[in-house]
């Protein structure tokens, strides 16, 4: 067999069916699952927490209501209605409780939700008082990183009130010996269990929850293999009997049992790739790489002439299609944050194998042409770039790239793997990384990553070292002295270290207060049974069952530190152009642009806060006539003309991301004071910290908490996005901010760093524009940059968009690490991709 | 005096210029032009002087002094980008070849360090000018815009005679690679028989295989106004993609040249 073929292949009737079933409708939230697990964990209260999960786990599985949806060939759905969700009170349910009323009418992520269902989530979350994750976490958090958290400095919500997930696993092995393959081995485990062993009780429990999963997912796939025959037998149309008999024998099989062919296969990738999301609502599932352990199923059978490169494609396709089927409702502030509904299910093709060989292969380019056919969302497709990538493969993903899709992401196996191996990773296992979420690189099946750990904003302790630590009122770091007393730029420099070392260590102590929860309230035996070496050392990933065990918080703004820092030096220290106090001043009035709605109010609360201290008593109208003198309060004229001088001055001070390697390189050396003092911490896991730079699309909402930085930032507007230049301020073209991006130290950042280009489509035209652009990406990752990814519309488009979002329902836009539908992101959001600097040609 | 010291006046530099020349280019646009094309997209370019344009409302200088050595340090700085896409270096203008030892020496420094030539000119200078830029120079995208002598000094204020008779001479050299291109522009030049007369011409020139057309656009017209003047081009529409084909099938209908639309 050839190794790969490059012919499109065309997209089935069925698939554009599929897709606009999928849409037709708001996606629904359903209160099954909530139902079910609170029955579950009411009857099971005096057991052991691993075996309540796996019995809660069992008893969702044999009840849940299941569906097949019309045409489909892989069936498996979590909710009734499609694009639905399920909901997950374990880990917490105060904030769903209180928007229940309004998640149907929010911006960002909008979901229907009938009154009945209201009503019994509302019984339902009762039960679970004091028993949620992010209860316990709470309490095991200091009060000074609560009060951080507070002050908006970090947040760690992601994991505070949900599961954990971003994991890959072992499809593999399901592939290969099925459930019943894993629960031999876990039964032989248990076998060689001795009662007198230190171990014997956790891990014996651990095994008998382990069985008790796989048997239920069994279970679970035999439910609609009987559904699908009930439906064949009531079936008129010939070949959809056909089909729905075939459906109903892949399911008595898979994932029972290993796979005997690509069908098969392909069906049992998908209730692994299911299950673990109804177990957890952990977010980034992430398949990986689907071309390599598909591909033996894929061979097997071609070779054999059993199998078409058209119904392979087409099966694929069903699985892109479901995957967008999947669906999470989160708080109203996190779906600012990660708006888009997605799930980050990345899915990466090409690269190395554990030699280091290239193993690009005819799936690796139909995963590209599946994404071309459903052009939706997920699965956030990536692909792996290194010295020897097949040339004809990245033209074919640029061709995808040029579709304006937002995909795939870029990524650069000569930087990863090294990285990797810094982390402690072997050769062969840094070789096999696939990608996690947004750009998290991980060994599948061998890790714990907990990468998404928090949103780390890097000008908040910028804002500390001006006030002194003070925030809003309150003392809430460390003091570095008077701003206006320091001497020296080293001076200045070491307060803001010295600033950020304080609260990464109290982002250290949050993340870990959750991590503890996590292992105490919901460790997770379906999953770790996927995960090495869960099951030889008796444990869930969640108490340390993994080969590999990582922390990996996030951090953002760094252009604007770099640009603000680099400013300082230059207009304060060097040139003495301006000076602190004046600087001072002019970042609390906002550059002369006065008092903002939100600053005001920063204000009132200080105001009402000592008026209060003094014992002055204080009410509503007291607060109003505050607030009233403070909006829209102006400086002097002469002071804000100075304030305007003073913006202006730093405006033309040169910015990073215009290959000025002066500029650049002491970018650098500004993420080093995230990433460096971040690396010295330990997880309960065991595991190291490592930090990313990348803010999914927190850099809008976590900037609008933000006042003005001294890059010339105006208060409450977003923040940079990634490692990519400020918003504008890359005026050299895509080749000098790419270089600039590369001379971040990339090797360090083994979370991953994300770097967004947006181009017109006109710069990919032709055979001539797609070798171009991929030459750019070679140029870029030849330097040692990271990662890559582009968004490819024009202006006009987005603008209409916005005024016609009927019209352009189906419209991707890449949004910092994954896809989403243009229409369904936040305004706020839209405006920044919109006011992204748009590459001139 | 160092060939690196050098001193030229330009306007702008652009940097992964996808569509002037092999590969991923920066092209530095150097200031001053001999003709007054009416379509000119960068009436900036055309007078030497250092000017002054509004651009959204404010001024802005068009023009700056620079040696040979601030240039060529500009664009080593894609290497990675053209060592990558087989890129380069781009003069474009104005017309390069009105400062012809800035763009020798310039083009001089590209080649010494192994970076790939190229310029964008209509050849309108003397001949020794041209002859002495030519050995380092890789590729020579030469537009030609009529063959009509009147029609030519109407719509650009010059006669074609000396550029057609450099572009033969450049095509004669022989080790220069030679590109024609047509900008096509609706009123001046866009029939089947005017395109096809200058095809055939290119067609006529020894080593000579490809020619672009270019289709008339109007971002330039902003600039206009920002210069005070008036834009003698309004109303006129661009080229429909149908009519480019029709053009792009003329050529192909009298010699053998590859044609493509767009650069």
């Amino acid at each position: 067999m050839e190794k790969f073929h490059i012919a499109d292949i065309p997209k089935t009737d069925r698939i554009t069916h599929l897709v606009d079933n999928l849409y037709a409708k708001m996606p629904v939230i359903e209160s099954a699952r909530a139902k079910l697990i609170t029955e579950s964990y009411k009857a099971t209260e005096d057991e052991p927490i691993i075996t309540r999960r796996a019995k809660a786990f069992a008893h969702i599985l044999h009840n849940i209501p299941i569906i097949i949806r019309d045409e489909e060939l892989i069936v498996g759905s979590s909710t009734l209605a499609p694009r639905g969700c399920q909901t997950f009170p374990e880990y917490s349910f105060q904030w769903l409780e209180d928007e229940l009323d309004t998640v149907a009418t929010r911006t960002a992520d909008p979901f229907y939700i009938a009154e009945e269902t209201k009503a019994e989530l509302r019984e339902v979350h009762k039960y679970w008082k004091g028993k949620t994750t992010s209860e316990l976490a709470t309490s095991y958090m200091a009060p000074e990183a609560i009060l951080a958290i507070d002050h908006n400095i970090f947040t760690p919500g992601n994991y505070f009130y949900n599961g954990v997930g971003h994991v890959t696993v072992k499809y593999e092995e399901v592939l290969a010996i099925g459930y019943e393959g894993i629960i031999a081995k876990a039964q032989k485990e248990l076998d060689e269990c001795n009662v007198g062993d230190g171990d014997y009780a956790k891990k014996s429990r651990f095994l008998e929850a382990v069985i008790m999963s796989c048997q239920a997912v069994i279970d679970y796939a035999h439910r609609y293999a009987e559904l699908a025959e009930q439906m064949a037998y009531q079936c008129q149309d010939p070949t959809r009997k056909q089909e729905l008999l075939q459906i109903a024998s892949n399911c008595s099989r898979v994932p029972a049992k290993g796979a005997r062919n690509f069908y098969e296969a392909c069906q049992s990738f998908w209730f692994v790739q299911q299950l673990i999301q109804m177990e957890s609502s952990g977010h980034s599932i992430s398949p990986g790489r689907f071309d390599q352990y598909m591909y033996p199923y894929y061979k097997s059978d071609m070779e054999a002439g059993n199998l078409t490169r058209e119904f392979a494609q087409e099966l694929m396709d069903c699985i892109w299609v479901k995957l967008n089927d999947l669906n999470k409702c989160r708080d109203a502030a996190s779906a600012e944050g990660f708006a888009g509904y997605s799930l980050f299910q990345n899915l990466i093709a090409g690269g190395q194998n554990k030699e280091g060989e290239d193993v690009t292969n005819d799936l690796s380019f139909m995963c590209i042409q599946a994404s071309m056919h459903v052009h939706l969302p997920a699965p956030s497709l990536s692909v792996r770039v290194w010295n020897g990538s097949p040339h004809e493969f990245l033209i074919k993903a640029a061709e995808l790239t040029r579709t304006g899709i937002g995909l795939p992401a870029y990524y650069n196996d000569e930087v990863i793997i090294p990285a990797l191996q810094n982390r402690g990773l072997s050769l062969a296992d840094a070789r096999e990384y696939n990608i996690i979420g947004c750009v998290e690189p991980q060994k599948a099946g061998k890790t714990e990553g907990w990468h998404d750990a928090a949103f780390f904003n890097m000008c908040r302790p910028l804002e500390m070292v001006f006030s002194n630590g003070m925030d809003k009122g309150v003392q809430i770091s460390v003091q570095t002295g008077d701003v206006t007393e320091m001497k020296t730029f080293d001076e200045f420099y070491d307060a803001y270290k010295k600033q950020m070392e304080y609260f990464i260590s109290l982002l250290v102590n949050a993340d870990n207060a959750i991590d503890v929860a996590h292992a105490e309230r919901c460790p997770l035996p379906f999953l770790s049974c996927m995960v090495d070496d869960c099951l030889k050392r008796g444990k869930s990933v969640q108490e340390g069952g993994a080969v590999y065990n990582f922390t990996g918080p996030q951090g953002f703004g760094i252009a604007n530190m770099a640009d603000s820092l680099y400013a300082i030096r230059k207009l304060v220290y060097e040139e003495k152009k301006m000076t602190m106090e004046e600087l001072k001043e002019a970042l609390a009035w906002n550059y002369g642009k006065g008092i903002d709605a939100q600053s005001a109010a920063d204000i009132t609360t200080v105001v009402m806060k000592k008026l209060q201290e003094n014992g002055i008593s204080v009410n509503e109208q007291t607060a109003t006539a505050v607030m009233t003198a403070a909006l829209g309060t102006e400086p002097s004229p002469e002071k804000k003309a100075r304030f305007e001088e003073i913006h202006k001055m730093i405006e033309e001070v040169p910015k990073f991301g215009n290959d000025i390697p002066d500029v650049d390189y002491f970018a650098r050396d500004v993420a080093y004071t995230y990433t460096k003092p971040l690396q010295k911490y330990m997880n309960p896991r065991g595991g190291h910290y490592q930090a990313g730079l990348y803010p999914v699309s927190a850099n809008v909402p976590l900037g609008e908490q933000t006042g003005a930085t001294p890059d010339g930032r105006y208060a409450h507007t977003p923040v940079a996005d990634g490692v990519s230049p400020s918003a504008g301020k890359d005026v050299k073209g895509p080749t000098a901010a790419a270089t600039s991006v590369s001379r971040l130290d990339h090797f360090i950042v083994s979370n991953g760093t994300l770097f967004n280009q947006k181009f017109h489509p006109s710069a990919l035209a032709g055979r001539e524009g797609l070798e171009k652009f991929v030459a750019l990406i070679r140029g870029y990752f030849d330097q040692k940059g990271m990662h890559m990814q582009f968004n490819v519309v024009d202006r006009e488009t987005l603008l209409d968009a916005q005024k016609h979002p009927e019209k352009y329902k189906h419209l991707v836009v890449r949004v910092a690490g994954y896809s989403a539908l243009f229409t369904t992101l936040s305004r706020s959001l839209q405006d920044d991709i919109i006011r992204r600097t748009e590459q001139g040609f | 005096m160092d060939y690196l010291d050098t001193k030229g006046r330009i306007f702008d530099i652009q940097k992964y210029s996808v569509h002037d020349g092999p590969g991923i280019r920066t092209i530095v646009f150097l200031k001053g032009c001999v003709l007054r094309c009416r379509w000119c997209c960068n009436p900036e370019s055309q007078e030497y002087r250092i000017q002054n344009m509004k651009v959204l409302g404010e001024d802005k200088v068009i023009g700056r002094d620079v040696t040979v050595r601030e240039m060529i340090e500009e664009v080593e700085k894609d290497r990675a980008y053209y060592y990558r896409s087989g890129g380069g270096i781009t003069l474009s203008g104005g017309e390069c070849m009105c400062q012809a030892d800035f763009s020798r020496d310039l083009l001089r420094a590209a080649k010494e360090r192994g970076i790939n030539t190229a310029v964008e000119s209509m050849a309108c200078a003397p001949w020794e000018k041209i002859e002495q830029v030519l050995p380092y120079l890789d590729v020579y995208l030469m537009d030609i815009k009529h063959m009509n002598q009147e029609k030519h000094k109407e719509f650009t204020g010059r006669a074609n005679g000396l550029m057609l008779e450099n572009a033969r001479k450049v095509a004669l050299y022989g080790k220069t690679k030679l590109v024609i291109r047509v900008p096509v522009i609706p009123t001046f030049n866009d029939s089947v028989e005017e395109i096809q007369a200058i095809a055939r011409f290119a067609d006529s020139l020894p080593g000579v295989n490809k020619i672009h057309l270019l289709p008339y656009h109007r971002l330039g017209q902003d600039k206009y106004e920002g210069l005070g003047r008036p834009y003698l081009m309004e109303g006129i529409l661009p080229p429909t993609a149908e009519h480019m084909q029709m053009l792009k099938g003329a050529v192909h209908a009298v010699c053998g040249l590859d044609c493509q639309i767009g650069g």
